[in-house]
């Protein structure tokens, strides 16, 4: 895995190390299970603070992209982890209701909102 | 055993200088830099935690041991390095390692010899032979020989030119790695150090003005920038310390006051700004 910290981006080294770790997980650079480097040798070898990497490797954590587990280290987990999923069905769940503030502005009933969802749904796995 | 250094209401006072109820806490495993301009209190504080000076008041533990009453086996656990050696200029490294070992039980005279190679040491040199950058490695080659579990520095860097500098952090960066060793130095702000520390302690006026971790301070501060004459009235009263001149203005603000002057352009502060800022003449004094 490759980290390059800037020191005059203006980015803070923290959201560097999390944007930079996100990017190689979703281009599959990392992949499911494999461990991130301990916090303290990426402290040593970036020659920052180790809270610093703590708090990239939490947030992350808080995100759902890693886990960490006392001892072992901070892995990465899948797209499919519970709580990625969980962050998906929130922003499903906005959409929806945005979906249904309109339909009954335009006075669409539940059947046809439904009936409009399923050929959308149909389109979209036919596409 | 979590922490490694714990200071409470540390005070002391001397004719014209007071040191006041200094409390802070260091957990194992993480580096501090103790920051104030010249004559805030820095050493005098390092000096209290050695037992060089007798405090006033106050308690300081090293990893849970007082550091008087069990001043022996707290300092076994401690190395110090300060910006002159204090080692006899006359003598030869081998001389340097019988004295200083005869202090440790625990001395390993094969580790001192690896750290020698390591660092680029010659056995063969005096000590007034060496350069200052050599001299301060030497004496972390001895604390490290003891196994200290925590480092005391005092103004490690000054002197030193950057290959030095970046030397001593990698030194530093390796030696908490394995999170059972911990540093406090003090310090004028260098960028480097800056990175590397993970909590501040900043000692102004012989008072505590801030202890706790480095992001938090650095994200408690801004500097907000204006031209000549926008300078507002409700500014000056909040601000800790006000730079003008003939173009315009800048000025460090607490964070959460920034909304009430979101007219004007702000940005980060750094560590350096704000030790200057609140040592301004003329700034808000708390």
């Amino acid at each position: 895995m490759k980290l390059i910290i800037s020191n005059i981006s203006g980015v803070p080294i923290y959201e560097q190390i999390k944007q930079q770790i996100k990017a190689a997980i979703m281009s599959g650079n990392l992949q499911e299970n494999e461990t991130l480097p301990s916090l303290r040798t990426l402290a040593k070898d970036l020659k920052i603070s180790v809270l610093t990497v703590t708090r990239a490797y939490t947030e992350l954590e808080q995100e759902g992209f890693v886990k960490n587990i006392q001892g072992r280290g901070c892995f990465v987990l899948g797209q499919g982890s519970e709580l990625l999923k969980e962050q998906l069905i929130c922003k499903i769940e906005s959409n929806l209701s945005e979906a249904i503030k309109a339909a009954r502005t335009a006075n669409l009933s539940a059947e046809e909102l439904h009936h409009l969802l399923d050929i959308l749904m149909e389109v979209t796995t036919d596409g | 055993m979590d922490n490694c250094l714990e200071v409470k209401n540390l005070s002391k006072s001397f004719g014209n200088f007071q040191l006041r109820d200094i409390t802070f806490t260091l957990p194992k495993g993480y580096i501090m830099g103790l920051i104030g301009p010249n004559g805030s209190g820095k050493t005098t504080t390092i000096k209290l935690i050695l037992n060089m000076l007798k405090r006033t008041n106050g308690e300081v533990k090293i990893l849970g041991l007082d550091n008087i009453t069990d001043e022996q086996a707290a300092k076994s656990n401690l190395g110090v390095v300060f910006d002159t050696n204090y080692f006899s200029d006359d003598w030869k490294i081998p001389q340097v390692e019988k004295s200083i070992s005869a202090f440790y039980p625990n001395w390993n005279t094969h580790k001192f010899s690896d750290l020698l190679e390591k660092f680029r040491i010659l056995p063969s040199k005096k000590v007034n032979e060496l350069s200052k950058g050599m001299q301060m490695k030497l004496m972390l080659a001895c604390a490290f020989s003891y196994d200290a579990k925590l480092l005391i520095l005092d103004e490690p860097t000054s002197g030193l030119d950057p290959v030095s500098r970046d030397e001593l952090l990698n030194i530093l960066s390796e030696y908490i790695e394995d999170g059972g060793h911990s540093v406090l130095f003090s310090t004028h702000i260098t960028g480097d150090l800056e990175r590397v520390a993970d909590y501040i302690t900043y000692i102004r006026y012989g008072e505590l003005f801030f202890s706790g971790g480095k992001d938090e301070f650095i994200d408690s501060f801004q500097i907000v920038k204006g031209g000549h004459g926008e300078l507002p009235a409700d500014l000056s009263a909040k601000a800790f310390g006000i730079r003008e001149f003939t173009t315009g203005f800048e000025a460090l603000i607490r964070t959460q006051d920034q909304k009430q002057f979101a007219h004007l352009s702000a940005e980060p502060a750094t560590i350096d700004d704000i030790v200057v800022f609140t040592n301004k003449i003329g700034g808000q004094h708390e």
